[in-house]
């Protein structure tokens, strides 16, 4: 059964995530804190914080761990598959089709229709995470690591990889003393 | 031209050498792109086109395109159609895997340590303090599609399925899936009456 579901958690992001791997991560979320409660708000905000700071695509990064956690290797494989193999069969298997249409005014929309969709998704993703953090270490601590982090990411333009490792420091050493 | 280009590599290289070929194209691609898959495809493009020359640029190109309008993960998507492409269903499943196994992985090992010292107070603390920076991350993801669709939609339109979306998912508790399936059935509305017509 937990395959099953680890299967239908990954496969409808795949299918739905217009955008790319980023674009699945508030869908995936749906799935895994929402649906099937396998992880809470900040276990997942651990996934996405590590998956951002390691190279490699996203959405496959999820899906391997979250599989692995939730049904060890043979977990890992089904979620990896639900997220790779719908997307990557159609494209393979309907090539000829797809060029065809590409250049329709539909298929065109189609990512553009569905894009402030996912912006609505990761918005109020957003909101529930700085909720979540305001609950765990204080509205103090949650303030200036979000001004710290946005502009070290936006303005100083500085590497994901290192302001979650800067975080993590930070965490640790507040959390001693 | 594509066949010929294909042949022609694979004529020369066995194929032994070709499947390791993918896998360090596939391999250098995972290790080295930070932000996801679509951050990512500037270095498919210099591996697939300037190095092992499997593709010419117009190839990738309609290549990109597609995965583009397909759903779902970009990255593994690219990287397993050339792999198709370039040596057959091995070749697509050693790219895939190629890009994917190592950062599995690496998650796996970080998350793994994370999770086994979880109940000391300063570690608690130290994995609560990424929270905000997520949000950092999420905030700025969002503001990025929002305001690529107020310059592909125009801002009317723009606006008004961001707040139909909102009223949906967060009002009305729709799930997300069923918001989406709505969009990709209005978007091929048009298309469905036209091909009736003709």
């Amino acid at each position: 059964m937990i395959y099953w579901h680890l299967f239908l958690a990954f496969f409808i992001p795949s299918i739905l995530g217009y955008g790319g791997g980023p674009a699945s991560i508030p869908l995936v979320e749906h799935e895994v804190v929402g649906n099937y409660e396998w992880m809470s708000t900040q276990e997942f905000s651990e996934v996405v914080a590590i998956g951002n700071s390691l190279p490699g695509p996203i959405a496959t990064k999820m899906a391997g761990y979250i599989g692995y956690a939730e049904g060890g290797i043979v977990g890992a494989i089904v979620a990896l598959f639900a997220t790779i193999a719908p997307s990557l069969l159609l494209m393979v298997g309907m090539m000829a089709v797809l060029l065809k249409y590409k250049d329709e005014p539909e298929v065109k929309n189609l990512t553009k229709l569905i894009r402030p969709v996912i912006a609505v998704l990761l918005g109020f993703m957003t909101i529930q995470f700085a909720q979540e953090s305001v609950e765990g270490i204080g509205i103090g601590y949650t303030l200036f690591l979000i001004v710290a982090s946005y502009v070290l990411l936006e303005k100083i333009k500085m590497h994901p990889a290192f302001v979650i490792g800067l975080a993590l420091v930070f965490g640790a050493v507040t959390g001693l003393f | 031209m594509v066949e010929q280009v294909t042949s022609k590599n694979t004529s020369e290289r066995p194929g032994r050498v070709l499947q390791q070929d993918i896998s360090l194209a596939f391999f250098r691609i995972g290790m080295l792109g930070f932000g996801g898959g679509p951050s990512s495809i500037p270095l498919v493009h210099s591996e697939v086109v300037k190095k092992y020359n499997w593709m010419n640029d117009d190839e990738f190109g309609d290549t990109l395109a597609l995965a583009n309008t397909l759903p779902g993960p970009i990255g593994t998507k690219m990287a397993g159609y050339i792999g198709y492409r370039v040596a057959g269903i091995w070749g697509c499943l050693n790219a895939i895997l190629s890009s994917v196994i190592p950062t599995v992985v690496g998650m796996i090992v970080f998350l793994g340590l994370l999770q086994a010292y979880k109940d000391i107070p300063w570690v608690q603390h130290m994995s609560a303090s990424v929270v905000p920076v997520v949000a950092v991350m999420l905030g700025v993801m969002t503001w990025d599609f929002i305001k690529k669709s107020g310059e592909t939609l125009t801002w009317k339109v723009a606006i008004l399925i961001l707040a139909l979306a909102a009223l949906l998912i967060e009002g009305l508790h729709v799930h997300p899936a069923f918001v989406i399936l709505g969009c990709i059935a209005f978007a091929f509305y048009p298309l469905i009456l036209r091909r009736k017509k003709a």
